[in-house]
């Protein structure tokens, strides 16, 4: 077909695909461009103008004052919260799925609510909660509010997982004398994992990036996203170019792997029949 | 079993926890239900069945779809929980217990392979689940009993669906269950895969001795495979006994249309005497012996299978013995080789079928001749006449 092509010569959709690809992906990838070069930036007070070439924001990451105490946090909160809300959002997933009880349907209505209820009325909402409560907001707050949203994305994700799966798996493993636990953790859960994963991947990402309902209900305390809002007004460290940059490349590292390994088992499977 | 394990399982199966292995000839255990009904909702899936399956027999639940003969099966599973009634296994009463506590094992008829585990995991779970000692290389005896030993590296996935079949039914046979379920195993399968899966799960049951379930909507199958097959329509017992039982002495309308063909022909009765039933349909006289007649007053139907039927020349003469129908046209020919089918116009009966053995070298009578319709009374059965007649007849666009 392609000598067919190439015989027929010249044809505008050949161009212009790639062309408006490109552009797309230069629309894209310009900010992260962006991001990575001023990492390399000899910034002085402000990190905004293109001054020179250095490594000295690589060569110490954490040179500039709470950079590394916010990502720190960010980094517990981001953990904490994931196993949180993917240890609770898988149990409600698999809840939703397999059994019938009253209120179900309800259950699987408002669990869209966090998605849909823009991030400030939320993040206002908890602030005032805690405050009704008279719990001071910081650490705990943070994680308690990240958990929360995050909850949604993992039922929703997980939920397809346990969808897909054939209820028969489940009753084998109770025919073959698996009791209900063993059942879930011998059949039900190994085959869920690739769901799970990618929910908790999701939460963490979510929680990692969250500015706007940080914002409201950490009180004092400091996460990654908040540290660069603050620090927008008087300049942010090129260390915190640095720490976006090593994010970036983590996520693509890890983008990369998934799909290596799936090819590899794919190939396996391939030459095992 | 003869590994010492001791678990709660074992206890249940009664006799069959002291039995040998599958390859050893163990023996299963009597299946007993007592008057088991399942409501869903309003209606009733399963009405008062009574049924006892002796240890060590094949037995086949057959029947249309939505007869109730996969909920029978997943209550005894354990899968479905009575609405009423008991379940026995063994002498051992099982209805409150659930799956995993119960001695059988099902062959489900999508097979159920876990997609995550080596073929040889799979056949092992229930071994490894009651912490048997030698779990690895007892299924691989178990794997080496369907001939697929080869396999066990592989992953469900990557098996054909007769070699999915094999493993299902390695992984339920490798427990020993007291009892052992099968929903319609060899559904999935094409014609001439199933066949041969026929014969095999046949030569192994007889090699391990347990006692089969196999629930089935393939006549063919359950009086192929089975000892004693049980008939249900509609959540209920129809008739039970040995398919030879089954075919020459239909007790219900379903049953002698659903196991085969029959020609019944409604009629009244005129006398009976001498343990002779005599008949009166459309004008013409029939006898039934009396033990083969369900009813022997007013109006019944009288039956007869097709292969029973001689075709003779219209003037031809006729002990008085035999009991004779028509004349009648024939309406169609079908030469299928091995025998002829014939319809046979009957004015006043309507169409009979007729099967003669292909003795002769092709079809002996032609369309359209004129013919009566002979055969032995003793091969006639009598029906209640108030059902319908056409109860249980396989419809050819769902089979």
């Amino acid at each position: 077909m392609s000598a067919a092509r190439r015989r027929r010569g010249w044809s505008l959709g050949d161009a212009v695909v790639p062309v408006f690809a490109g552009l797309a992906f230069l629309y894209l990838l310009v900010p992260v461009a962006y991001t990575v070069a001023f990492s390399f930036n000899d910034a002085g007070r402000s990190n905004l103008v293109w001054q020179g070439f250095t490594l000295d924001a690589w060569r110490n990451p954490c040179g500039a004052p709470q950079v590394c105490e916010a990502f720190v946090n960010s980094l517990t909160v981001g953990l904490l919260a994931t196993a949180g809300a993917t240890v609770l959002g898988t149990m409600v997933a698999v809840a939703l799925v397999r059994y019938r009880f009253r209120g179900r349907s309800a259950a699987n209505l408002l669990i869209f609510l966090p998605m849909s209820t823009p991030e400030v009325v939320l993040g206002a909402a908890l602030l005032a909660q805690f405050l009704s409560l008279r719990v001071q907001p910081g650490f705990g707050t943070v994680v308690i509010a990240h958990v929360m949203f995050s909850v949604s994305f993992v039922v929703v994700t997980v939920k397809a997982r346990v969808a897909s799966l054939d209820p028969r798996l489940e009753e084998a493993a109770a025919d073959l004398y698996a009791s209900s636990w063993l059942a879930f953790w011998k059949v039900t859960f190994p085959l869920l994992v690739p769901g799970i994963a990618a929910a908790a991947l999701l939460a963490f990402s979510l929680s990692f990036d969250d500015f706007i309902i940080t914002n409201f209900n950490s009180g004092a305390f400091t996460t990654f996203p908040k540290f660069v809002y603050v620090s927008a007004a008087r300049g942010i460290p090129p260390q915190a170019n640095v720490i976006g940059s090593i994010m970036f490349a983590l996520a693509l590292v890890l983008v990369v792997a998934v799909q290596v390994a799936a090819a590899a088992r794919r190939r396996r499977a391939a030459r095992a029949v | 079993m003869a590994h010492g394990t001791t678990t709660g399982v074992q206890d249940a199966a009664g006799p069959a926890g002291a039995t040998d292995g599958p390859t050893s000839g163990g023996s299963g255990a009597d299946l007993g239900l007592v008057g088991v009904t399942k409501a869903f909702g309003s209606y009733l899936a399963v009405d008062d069945l009574t049924l006892t399956v002796p240890a060590g027999t094949f037995f086949a639940l057959l029947g249309p779809s939505g007869c109730g003969k996969t909920t029978t099966l997943r209550m005894v599973a354990g899968l479905e929980h009575p609405t009423s009634g008991s379940i026995t296994i063994g002498g051992t009463d099982v209805t409150a217990r659930r799956a995993h506590q119960r001695p059988v094992n099902t062959v489900f008829q999508s097979y159920a392979l876990f997609p995550h585990l080596t073929v040889l995991e799979n056949v092992a779970f229930g071994l490894r689940r009651r912490r048997v000692p030698d779990a690895v290389a007892r299924a691989r005896d178990g794997l080496a009993l369907v001939e697929l030993p080869h396999l066990a590296d592989r992953r469900p996935a990557q098996l054909s669906g007769g070699q999915q079949q094999r493993v299902a039914l390695a992984r339920a046979l490798v427990n020993s269950p007291a009892v052992l379920l099968l929903d319609e195993p060899l559904g999935a399968l094409d014609l001439k895969l199933r066949r041969q899966m026929q014969v095999e799960l046949k030569r192994i049951q007889t090699e391990v001795g347990l006692t089969f379930v196999h629930v089935t909507h393939d006549q063919e199958e359950a009086m192929t495979m089975a000892d004693q097959v049980a008939v249900m329509n509609a959540g209920r017992i129809e008739q039970l006994g040995t398919p030879a039982e089954l075919y020459e002495l239909p007790r219900t309308v379903f049953v002698a249309n659903f196991l085969g063909q029959s020609n019944l022909l409604p009629g009244r009765v005129r006398e009976v005497r001498d343990g002779w039933v005599g008949v009166d349909v459309g004008g013409t006289r029939l006898v039934v012996p009396q033990d083969r007649a369900v009813s022997t007053h007013g109006d019944v139907l009288v039956g007869v299978r097709p292969e029973k039927i001689h075709l003779l020349p219209a003037d031809e003469e006729l002990s008085d013995d035999a009991n004779v129908v028509g004349p009648g046209r024939v309406t169609d020919v079908s030469f299928a080789g091995v025998s002829t089918q014939y319809q046979v116009e009957v004015p006043g009966l309507g169409t009979l079928g007729v099967f003669a053995q292909n003795l002769a070298g092709g079809a002996q009578v032609a369309l359209g001749a004129q013919v009566r319709l002979a055969w032995a009374p003793r091969f006639t059965f009598g029906l209640d006449g108030s059902t319908d007649a056409s109860d249980g007849v396989v419809d050819l666009d769902r089979a």
